[in-house]
């Protein structure tokens, strides 16, 4: 049946992107499982629990468990391994029914099997030393997250500034950006360049994209003097061809770089955390303290701000406003990218990343103010910490609630955002 | 000439005066953008049916201030009266039925409504405009009565043969017209031009200031802001004089156009800017 | 390549379950985007809301058309929701808050905390029997030749095009009225409808909630074919199905949406059938890196070009008038 049809391709589509997280990795051995806190007939997934995996002596990975309870390490190969839970990062009221099984040291995996290994879980008490460790990781976590952000806001909320368009569209500049690297760093047919290189023709490339983008799209419609609405409309549709064309080329199934994508933690001042995190947030503290002196210092960075200020303005006191604004573009879609390509070591790349990030670059733009780069790099990392905080309180699967949460208090209180000026709004 | 409005006449020409029936009081108005004061106002009342222009050079706060006094933008400070009702924290919307209603200078006709519908549209307390009045009230025939007004309006303001025309295909100079018979159509006590002439040629220009002194006749208290100091002077009954947000003069047209103070502000600015 | 079996198969689509359903849904976000000018990205939630409010009324113990009031004042408390903080803003702030909404409504449906109520991943089912068992057509095959419906679906689809035909009948009574006029003229420009006295902010509130109480009667009618709510069926992309319809249609006008929707659907099985047998049958040299499962996403990425093509060049609709495409390129 027609309908039918209609339905059974939607339903593949779906299948591979909810079952995605699962089959990460399929091809190599993993250890995997899921934590469910049993209590009674009651079944419920234990989310954000770190479990860790060894090999004669020696860490080979770690995973947290997502949303339902599952989690996934993949190991080097065929082997016996020692899997730890990291019984810190229970969550209040759960605990291990054995107390001395939180080690399972004889764990045999074959060639090409991805072994199941199973915690038992229950009802218990506050599991204890944790309270520090954990407040201090998940606010690296934010950090690194906030991190993020505030990489891929900064040009939403500068093209919005010069152009008064909202684009939908720039998630995916995001996931752009981590695919392309991707293939510099890890497809079969690349050239296989360690991720620090490969990201340097990902962000170049991310950046010609959007330059490109203005020249051929934004511009003429611009020009034709396409409204407010009907722009922002045209920018969905873009999403979704950029989106699913990569979807086409890079397929459904999440996978990581080359380099740092198993990590062990490590201790740094009574903070528990792994390096790629630390590296993330320093790398990015450069980039963005380096894209505040260009906006402050230098002639173009200041007309950029001038545009975002007031445009007309800015025009009739000799400012180029079109090369302006394809400036902003080229930035601004480059540092989305190169955000994709943190995103990507940070966690995995996926075809819709971008798109999931979208909601909380958003949030981040309207909590710093529209049209203003600094505001979006304060918002991005209020929002990233704040995100990642929540977990202390909130269930996992609730924290990109807190981004709309903190949206929607926002424009309530005060919509022109915390660095905006109030006319903007108009 | 036109007479000069007979309750002005014995009104001294000092900024802030009273006046003998005000229909409009404002006190205090202040608007900051930033630092800088975009108005900053005292004291000022607008004399029912009277023509009131105001003036000022580029930047005086004149759009502003309507925008305050019509609920558009929010003082930061002061209150204002309309027929001694106060508006501070009403939004636009009431100011509108409450009496007082405004045009933009940029013509903000309803493009693609019928000429007809933009008349129809302004109607106020109209049964039909609410959700379930529109489903099972009776309208229609306040429809049929509000359209003749409608009709007869458009017939005054020469666009009744556009009637049925999208809005967006007028011209500008007859844009101007339908927005100011379109404000008429909400029954005000006070309507508020501004720019009414800008961009319009020389024979329609005519023909506004027709219609402007008419909107008096008919007993409506009229404020507009102009640039054009000749027409200004012809239709006026009082001048408001406004410079870098302050009420710096007022009186009668003849004794605005020798002081000296405005043209010192007024002209002196224009001077400074040519080449 | 059998077209003549793909062109059937179409023409069963552009009438068929998610034909009449999306001209629903389309009817709701036509009165929202079409007449009033809003930006709603989240759609999707007040069909997901509708479809929940009737599912999980039913899954407690009641009547299924108890669930339907439910569903619809889900939808209004929605529309309260989204359209409170956003409303008197400028129109993209609406999109902003109202796609991720969407996503968060669909996050919370699935999650284990919303579970005892809404079952989580694994969704609500065998809701409708209550509807199903009302069913007066006699078992059999309806139709001609390919073109046969069994008896369940004309069951189905005489709900589905019912309820189209009673929601255009209300849109005429609404926008035929004074209340459609200052609903267009705020379209047209907000600022001259609040110098003329008009409420705008309650009007949009007013356009928000009862669009999508027709869209959350359209996901109700979705979720009763199916027998099924599932969270992850709830995509940001079923909002812009409706958008693309609507567009295609023509906004604000009656009929837009149900002519959008019979061409979308039509277009979208052909589209579906065509590039199957191109990837799959036969053998196209630069097409051999493609297979089954990428004809979805090359679909899909097709739609976002459509909806972008639709938008510059033709934004009254494949039939607006040219006198009004004119005027709207202000």
């Amino acid at each position: 049946m027609a309908s039918q049809r209609v339905r059974t391709v939607l339903a593949i589509t779906l299948l591979l992107v909810v079952a995605s997280p699962l089959a990460a990795l399929a091809e190599g051995e993993t250890l995997r499982g899921e934590l469910e806190k049993i209590d009674g007939d009651e079944r419920t997934p234990v989310a954000g629990v770190t479990i860790e995996a060894e090999l004669d002596g020696s860490p080979v990975g770690s995973a947290e468990s997502n949303a339902d309870g599952e989690w996934e390490i993949p190991i080097p190969g065929a082997g016996t391994y020692l899997v730890r839970l990291v019984v810190d990062t229970l969550p209040e009221g759960v605990a291990l029914t054995d107390p001395t099984k939180f080690e399972l040291p004889n764990v045999n995996v074959r060639e090409g099997q991805n072994k199941t290994v199973r915690f038992n879980l229950g009802p218990g008490l506050v599991s204890g030393v944790g309270t520090w460790t954990r407040v201090s990781s998940l606010f690296v976590v934010g950090l690194k997250f906030g991190a993020i952000i505030a990489l891929a806001s900064i040009g939403l909320s500068l093209i919005f500034g010069v152009t008064g368009l909202v684009n939908f569209a720039h998630g995916d500049l995001v996931t752009l950006g981590a695919v392309i690297a991707f293939w510099f760093n890890a497809a079969g047919g690349g050239p296989a360049w360690h991720i620090l290189i490969a990201a340097v023709p990902a962000v170049l490339l991310v950046a010609a994209f959007g330059g490109a983008q203005e020249h051929w799209l934004w511009r003429p419609l611009r020009n034709r003097g396409t409204g407010l609405v009907p722009m922002i409309v045209v920018s969905i549709g873009l999403s979704f061809v950029i989106r699913y064309l990569i979807l086409v080329v890079f397929s459904g199934l999440p996978r990581p770089y080359r380099d740092y994508a198993i990590q062990n933690d490590i201790q740094i001042l009574g903070i528990t955390t792994v390096p790629k995190n630390l590296a993330i947030i320093g790398f990015t503290a450069v980039v963005l303290l380096a894209v505040g002196l260009f906006l402050i210092h230098t002639r173009l960075g200041t007309a950029m701000r001038a545009v975002a200020d007031n445009s007309d303005l800015a025009e009739s006191s000799g400012i180029d406003v079109q090369r302006v604004i394809r400036v902003t573009w080229i930035v601004g879609a480059g540092l989305a990218g190169l955000g994709g390509v943190m995103f990507g070591i940070s966690e995995q790349v996926q075809w819709d990343m971008g798109f999931k990030l979208l909601l909380l670059i958003f949030a981040a733009v309207v909590l710093g103010g529209l049209g203003t780069a600094f505001g979006a790099m304060l918002g991005g990392f209020i929002v990233g910490v704040a995100v990642e905080m929540s977990t202390l309180w909130i269930a996992v699967e609730f924290k990109t609630a807190v981004a709309l949460g903190i949206l929607i208090a926002m424009l309530l209180i005060r919509p022109q955002g915390l660095l905006g000026v109030k006319e903007r709004i108009g | 000439m036109l007479d000069k409005h007979p309750t002005l006449a014995n009104v001294a020409p000092e900024p802030g005066v009273g006046k003998p029936n005000p229909i409009l009081e404002a006190d205090g108005l202040k608007r900051f953008f930033g630092g800088l004061h975009a108005v900053d106002l005292e004291h000022l009342e607008v004399e029912r049916g009277t023509i009131t222009s105001l003036i000022g050079p580029n930047g005086a706060g004149k759009t502003t201030l309507f925008n305050l006094l019509t609920g558009f933008d929010r003082p930061d400070a002061g209150e204002w009266h309309l027929n001694g009702g106060p508006l501070v924290g009403i939004p636009s919307f009431r100011i509108a039925r409450s009496g007082m209603v405004r045009t933009f200078q940029l013509t903000r006709s309803l493009a693609r409504l019928t000429v007809m519908e933009n008349m129809m549209v302004a109607t106020k307390d109209h049964v039909g405009e609410s959700f379930w009045g529109a489903l099972f009230g009776r309208w229609r025939h306040i429809e049929a009565a509000n359209e003749k007004i409608a009709l007869a309006s458009l017939e005054r303001f020469g666009l009744d043969h556009m009637k049925d025309e999208y809005a967006g295909s007028l011209s500008g100079g007859q844009r101007k017209l339908l927005e100011m018979a379109r404000a008429l159509m909400v029954a005000p006590d006070v309507i508020m031009l501004d720019e009414p002439m800008a961009g319009v040629n020389p024979a329609l220009t005519q023909s506004l200031l027709h219609h402007i002194t008419n909107l008096r006749d008919d007993g409506k208290t009229v404020i507009f802001i102009e640039h054009d100091m000749d027409v200004v002077q012809e239709i006026s009954d009082w001048v408001v004089v406004m410079a870098q947000g302050k009420l710096i003069a007022e009186g009668p047209p003849e004794h605005i156009a020798s002081n000296a103070t405005v043209i010192d502000a007024y002209l002196g600015r224009h001077h400074g800017e040519v080449p | 390549m059998d077209i003549v079996k793909i062109l059937i198969d179409a023409g069963r689509a552009a009438i068929g379950v998610p034909a009449a359903a999306y001209a629903l849904s389309s009817i709701g976000l036509n009165l929202q985007f079409g007449y009033t000018g809003l930006l709603n990205f989240g759609h999707v939630a007040f069909m997901l809301v509708g479809a929940y409010g009737m599912a999980i009324t039913v899954d407690l113990g009641g009547s299924i058309w108890l669930g339907v009031p439910v569903g619809i004042l889900a939808a209004v408390i929605l529309g309260l929701i989204l359209g409170f903080p956003t409303l008197r803003l400028r129109a993209d702030y609406l999109a902003i808050v109202t796609i991720a909404a969407g996503e968060i409504l669909r996050l919370a449906v699935r999650s284990s905390w919303a579970a005892p109520l809404t079952k989580g991943i694994f969704g609500i089912q065998r809701f409708a029997d209550e509807f199903f068992d009302l069913n007066p057509i006699p078992v059999g095959l309806y139709g001609i030749g390919r073109f046969r419906f069994d008896e369940r679906t004309v069951w189905v689809l005489l709900l589905g095009w019912s309820l189209v035909a009673l929601a255009t009948v209300f849109l005429w009574k609404l926008t035929r009225s004074p209340w459609g006029r200052a609903m267009r003229a705020i379209r047209e420009d907000e600022d001259a409808a609040l110098s003329l006295g008009k409420n705008v902010f309650g009007y949009k509130l007013q356009s928000l909630m009862i669009g999508g109480a027709i869209g959350a009667l359209a996901g109700m009618f979705l979720a009763i074919d199916q027998q099924n709510v599932n969270p992850d069926a709830y995509i940001p992309l079923l909002t812009f199905y409706a958008f693309t319809i609507v567009i295609l249609g023509g906004p604000g006008t009656l009929f837009g949406p149900i002519v959008g929707s019979v061409i979308f659907w039509f277009l979208f099985e052909f589209l579906d059938g065509v590039m199957t047998a191109l990837i799959v049958e036969m053998d196209i040299g630069f097409l051999d890196a493609l297979d089954a499962t990428d004809v979805g996403p090359i679909r899909f990425a097709l739609f976002g070009a459509g909806l972008m093509w639709l938008m510059i060049y033709r934004p009254q609709g494949l039939f607006g008038s040219k006198e009004e495409m004119l005027i709207d390129a202000r």
